[in-house]
């Protein structure tokens, strides 16, 4: 009897929860309702049952988010009686930050790597687990599995430290902290079949329905309330359309799609010819935008 | 045959890895169409292969990258075939960065060797494949790329390979593969080329696909590491871990390493439910029959075929940092679940390795390889790397920078670790103490070359003496003439000449005296060695502070002048650091206190602190 390729993945994501836990004072799961997150969750079950997670969730919001993946969290706390800490920019809830009028560059800082930043400092978290994959983008490639940031945050892609063996060096002085990423060997389809094989709830997102969405420069962008501003001659239409990857709804890109199980999307994903990110409205910014955030401290 | 094949590229810059690496996503059907499309753009914009795909760009990822048109970390990237999926750790091939070839070796299982066809062997390849073979890799395929560049000439081919098979026969290598490839126009990637009729053996991709690479971990006796004690309730006390090595079994007789304490598998729990066995690499939580004291870093093994334990080791050793290795120097090690304090004698020998030659060296630099006995400070489970990856390897940290500074692989405990007792004695410290009215404590006296250092601790000494108190004043200066007058003013020299201080104030305060020491002691990692030599509270680190330029000004002995002469190298302060105490138990300020009044306030401090 051996491991079959899942159970590998899924005993390597274990074993680097419990190394992270054992070795750090204050951990936090940066959890973002994603299908990632889902499945980090659920190994961090794994990881150390019959205890809880001895660590809450954290999640940076910026109100922008799908109503259904806000319902999806509370729902999954509750069900799974975790402790949840929410941080909202205070700053940008007082300047009314949104990707219509600031700009998907500057509404991404600010939400996102400001308020991570800003949660990470007044909590003190000296360790935060991430559900990023080396096979999302060309700089996570590069990512340790655990990735030192300084006291300002900051990855220095330049100054590392070597990661050997399964040895992590989970050693920081004050202020300093590390990110830990236990999925950084899967790769999407690699998820979607954890998922299926675990039966792990995702957001219903993931699968198609009918969605009201609007074409905007050849990106489907769904209308998720009343606050997105139509342009001229723009009418939503309901399209039968799923998301691979979540985010706020106004940067994110439905596909024309019909999978509408996990099986149906492990089997689109065999054929598929698109990267998950490419509905990622903020990865294409610049070029090497990716690589920037990084260093600036976004996840 | 394993699902999951990890391996490891390596090469010099020009032989064109990125492009192979390219080549082989994009023969997979892994590139998406909009990864394919920004790769068109920015072939055009900064390629350098025309209007054509330049492959290496995919795999280059980060901005610097970009603009030196280098490599400069490891990558690690994914694809899959209908046979096997893999991840490949792409790492760089310049000189300096030996450190990220280890890194990416370390968790590989095959590696692929790329060379330039019209260059042949360089010292870079046999560095490669010196490295790879270190680190425990035993199949080894050698690309020779470029092959259209020399017109795919069979002669040229034979004789790369024929070189390569006679360096690698001395290396530890199960297998040895030569394909000849282009990896531009994909000649022997994945399909076989019509330009290379006269080739008729595996293209990378086929070779890739059939590696066996063998686990021998998942034979053998059952080692499974701790690395976190779960304890929910008061009525559930399992340990969390991993197994290492063979499978673990409901009903296991096990012990308990280090040690000798015995139990056995009571239960195998995971989220899923209780199992009656666990495999080769499983994460699972176990609980014992017995009340027996386990933590983290604890190995469970068969109880009759135990690995050993010890805290000394013949180790080989990969340098990774900019600071040199010193002997003597007190570092961190983590092996296994557990980071000990861990020290490294004089290498007996640094490896040339490109000629894998044995030199002699006092440090280990950058990127060098040498052997060394090193010691752990307690006992820790074992296995030699050759037997098993996860406990014969352990990392060096720094102690105060927490950098990963070095990388080792254990080749055999030392016999004597295992022999050597600590003797018990019957007067012990209490005693002595007890009789002399007072107790012992090292009075290490730190600070620049003329900052009064001397002067002050005679002082300190003459009214100790005159109380009736045990001293001793160890001087700098005079231990050089006798005990360290082997030792230079290098680094390397400064480190061993203050451990062996360290060693014998030590001693003395176990003889119950209170021993001043007085020297430039520059480096903060051997004064914290000192402290750790002795019980807690009978250390004190005083700090006689004085700008390097009234020390200066003083110069009692005239080495300062003769420094800025150029006279004196590595003299502490001019050429060579000084690094101030940060938490001392006692700061003297000579600017403004006299020595009278200096050692006054160090006599006060050790009331303070108890000694008497």
């Amino acid at each position: 009897m051996s491991l079959d390729h899942l159970d590998r993945l899924e005993a390597d994501s274990i074993d680097i929860f419990r190394e992270a836990v054992a070795e750090s004072e204050r951990p936090v799961l940066l959890y973002s309702i994603g299908k990632d997150s889902s499945v980090l969750l659920h190994l961090a079950r794994k990881a150390f049952y019959p205890s809880r997670p001895p660590f809450p969730l954290l999640h940076v919001d910026t109100t922008w988010k799908f109503r259904e993946m806000i319902a999806f969290r509370d729902e999954t706390v509750a069900r799974l009686g975790l402790e949840l800490i929410v941080h909202r920019n205070p700053e940008c809830v007082a300047l009314g930050i949104n990707p219509f009028e600031h700009g998907s560059a500057r509404h991404t800082d600010l939400w996102k790597t400001q308020g991570l930043r800003q949660a990470l400092d007044k909590h003190r978290f000296d360790l935060a687990f991430g559900g990023a994959r080396r096979d999302e983008e060309a700089s996570r490639a590069k990512e340790r599995v655990f990735s030192f940031r300084t006291a300002q945050h900051r990855w220095d892609p330049k100054n590392q430290r070597p990661e050997l063996w399964r040895l992590y060096n989970t050693r920081v002085a004050p202020g300093e902290s590390i990110r830990v990423f236990p999925l950084s060997n899967w790769t999407e389809l690699d998820v979607w079949r954890y998922v299926e094989r675990e039966r792990i709830p995702v957001v219903p997102l993931y699968f198609a329905a009918p969605r009201p969405v609007v074409d905007r420069d050849g990106t489907l962008i769904m209308v998720d309330d009343e606050r997105m501003p139509l342009r001229d001659g723009e009418r939503p239409t309901n399209e039968l359309v799923r998301f691979r990857t979540l985010g706020c709804y106004p940067l994110t890109g439905a596909v024309r799609s019909a999978a509408a199980t996990v099986p149906d999307i492990v089997e689109e994903m065999v054929v598929a010819t698109t990267s998950e990110r490419q509905g990622r409205v903020i990865d294409h910014d610049q070029s090497g935008s990716m690589e920037r955030k990084k260093q600036e401290g976004y996840f | 045959m394993a699902e999951l094949l990890r391996f490891i590229t390596c090469g010099s810059v020009d032989d064109g890895k990125s492009t192979l690496i390219g080549r082989l996503l994009y023969e997979s059907k892994l590139l998406y169409a909009d990864h394919l499309a920004a790769l068109a753009a920015d072939s055009k914009r900064v390629g350098t292969r025309g209007d054509d795909l330049d492959f290496a760009l995919l795999v280059d990822g980060l901005a610097a990258e970009r603009e030196q048109g280098i490599t400069i970390d490891v990558a690690y990237r994914f694809f899959a075939t209908e046979a096997r999926r893999f991840i490949v750790a792409d790492t760089p091939g310049h000189e300096q960065y030996t450190r990220n070839m280890v890194t990416g070796a370390s968790t590989a299982d095959a590696a692929v060797i790329l060379l330039d066809a019209r260059r042949g062997m360089l010292s870079q390849t046999r560095r490669h494949a010196h490295l790879v073979s270190l680190l425990g890799i035993r199949h080894v395929a050698l690309a020779v790329n470029k092959l259209d560049l020399v017109d795919y000439s069979p002669e040229v081919f034979a004789s790369i390979c024929a070189e390569f098979r006679a360096f690698a026969a001395e290396l530890d290598f199960d297998e040895v593969t030569c394909v000849p490839m282009s990896a531009v126009d994909g000649a022997n990637v994945v399909a076989h080329s019509e330009l290379t009729p006269w080739y008729d053996g595996k293209t990378l991709l086929q070779w890739l696909e059939s590696v066996e690479v063998g686990d021998n971990a998942t034979d053998g006796p059952c080692r499974f590491l701790v690395q976190w004690v779960n304890r929910p309730d008061a009525d559930f006390r399992g340990f969390s871990g991993r197994v290492l090595r063979g499978t673990l079994r409901q009903g296991d007789k096990i012990r308990v390493l280090p040690g000798d304490r015995m139990s056995t598998v009571d239960r195998i729990v995971t989220m899923d439910g209780d199992r009656t066995d666990a495999p080769t690499g499983s994460s699972v939580t176990v609980v014992l029959a017995d009340e027996v004291d386990v933590s983290r870093g604890d190995v469970l093994a068969m109880a009759d075929d135990p690995p050993g334990a010890a805290d000394a080791f013949q180790a080989h050793l990969v340098w990774l940092n900019e600071a040199d290795l010193l002997p003597g120097r007190p570092y961190l090690a983590k092996i296994g679940a557990r980071t000990v304090g861990f020290t490294a004698d004089l290498p007996k020998y640094r490896i040339e390795i490109d000629s894998r030659r044995r030199a002699p060296a006092k440090v280990l630099r950058l990127n060098e390889i040498g052997v060394a006995n090193v010691h752990f400070d307690a006992p820790v489970p074992y296995e030699s790397y050759r037997d098993s990856r996860d406990l014969g390897s352990f990392v060096v940290l720094d102690r105060l920078t927490n950098a990963t500074v070095g990388a080792g692989m254990i080749d055999f405990a030392l016999r004597r670790s295992a022999n050597v007792r600590w003797q018990q004695v019957t007067v012990d410290k209490h005693a002595r103490a007890e009789r002399n009215g007072h107790r012992p404590c090292v009075v290490w006296l730190t600070g620049l070359s003329g900052a009064g250092k001397s002067t002050i601790a005679d002082l300190v000494e003459k009214a100790l003496h005159a109380d009736g108190r045990h001293t001793f004043l160890l001087d700098g200066d005079n231990v050089r003439h006798g005990l360290n007058k082997d030792l230079g003013f290098t680094d390397a020299d400064r480190v061993e000449n203050i451990r062996r201080i360290a060693e014998v104030a030590a001693l003395m305060a176990d003889a119950g005296l209170i021993v001043l020491v007085s020297f430039i002691s520059p480096f903060r990692a051997e004064r914290a060695l000192a402290r750790d030599l002795v019980a807690d509270g009978e250390f004190c680190e005083v700090y006689v502070d004085t700008p390097l330029s009234v020390a200066e000004q003083r110069d009692p002995k005239g080495l300062y002048a003769k420094a800025r002469r150029g006279e004196l190298a590595n003299f502490t302060g001019i050429d060579s650091p000084y690094e101030p105490p940060e938490n001392p138990e006692l700061r003297v300020d000579t600017t403004t206190l006299s020595p009278e009044r200096a050692a006054g306030a160090v006599v006060t401090k050790l009331r303070e602190l108890g000694v008497y």
